[in-house]
């Protein structure tokens, strides 16, 4: 189980996850991007609102 | 196939995996065909190299980053590989006012537009031409630092805004705010057929139509007349796989206002239930025959 780190809610991993796949909290909308752990998967905050970011 | 017989092998290109990329990879394997992805933040290329390991193989290009989106499209075409969409599309739909020379070169359709290259320039050209009027950067997306310039003193506190950032920024494109429904469409066009478009409602309070910005989708029926245009924006810009934006104008009719050379399509899908991702595998596949 991975917790949300803006509201804490639970952030469900796919059971096709992949590395850098970008998950959404359900409850706050905050996007992660998937990183892989020991213990399968972590998160990290996405990239999402860079300079350049968007097409 | 490659010229040492290698067969030739399909990619998918990017820098973030989302919804987009992993349905891409859902319907390549529903149709047993192998999709392979390559990270483009961990994947550093030797650009000298004389045997590139993608060369000749087919790439889709899904980079979410501009510059990671046009750069390695650079990089991985000069070394051989096809990529999907080539450079010549990524360049000219990337940046707001080489999509406007091009598109009017060829007699396209779009909203009248003006660019300066300082501030008193940017408005003298203002304030001959009148409000209101558009500010966009020439390369950006999802509605960011997009403005409505309503009269002469919110330019002033925009243009001045813009002089404290990045050079880019210097470079001032102006559009007419085309008078039009409260919604735009985005045309999904796939090899030589527009195969899905949506209207994009603008969300409460906000008069950019974006759904990055809470805009609202719904199915649109492709008229002849949008397919024509949407593939003559296609062939100008040697564009394979495009998200075509249009306008309503009450005065000139379809307007194109912009092209997106690696167009998201979650919500198109979600609203007209048309597979895009099988669609779009079957191009690549096509692309090799």
């Amino acid at each position: 189980m991975i917790k949300c780190t803006e509201c804490d809610a639970e952030i469900k991993i796919p059971d096709d996850a992949m590395e850098n796949e970008i998950v959404t909290c359900p409850d706050c909308g905050a996007s992660y991007e998937l990183i892989k752990s020991n213990n399968g998967f972590a998160i990290r905050p996405a990239q999402s609102v860079g300079e350049d970011w968007g097409e | 196939m490659k010229g040492n017989n290698k067969k030739t092998s399909f990619f998918i290109l990017y820098d973030q995996l989302r919804w987009e990329e992993k349905s891409l990879i859902d319907a390549a394997k529903k149709k047993d065909i192998k999709l392979e992805v390559i990270n483009c933040r961990e994947n550093p290329i030797d650009l000298d190299k004389d045997e590139f390991t993608y060369c000749d193989d087919i790439i889709l290009q899904r980079c979410v980053s501009y510059y990671n989106n046009l750069h390695s499209t650079a990089a991985f075409e000069g070394l051989g590989a096809k990529m999907i969409n080539s450079l010549y599309t990524a360049i000219m739909c990337g940046n707001k006012l080489f999509t406007h020379m091009e598109l009017a070169k060829s007699g396209i359709a779009i909203p009248k537009a003006f660019c300066a290259f300082s501030n008193q320039s940017a408005m003298d050209i203002l304030n001959k031409n009148g409000y209101p009027k558009v500010i966009k950067p020439v390369v950006g997306s999802w509605g960011r630092m997009v403005a409505l310039l309503k009269d002469k003193e919110a330019a002033e506190a925009v243009i001045e805004d813009r002089e404290h950032m990045y050079p880019l920024y210097h470079v001032f494109y102006f559009e007419e705010f085309v008078k039009r429904p409260p919604r735009d469409i985005r045309c999904i066009v796939v090899g030589n057929k527009v195969v899905a478009a949506i209207y994009r409602y603008s969300g409460d309070n906000e008069w950019k139509t974006n759904m990055a910005l809470g805009g609202k989708a719904e199915a649109c029926k492709v008229t002849n007349e949008m397919e024509g245009l949407c593939l003559k924006v296609a062939k100008t810009l040697k564009g394979e796989i495009l998200g075509v934006d249009l306008m309503e104008s009450d005065e000139n009719g379809l307007l194109v206002h912009e092209v997106n050379n690696t167009t998201e399509f979650k919500n198109t899908v979600r609203v007209t239930e048309i597979d895009i991702p099988s669609l779009i595998i079957d191009h690549m596949v096509t692309t090799n025959k």
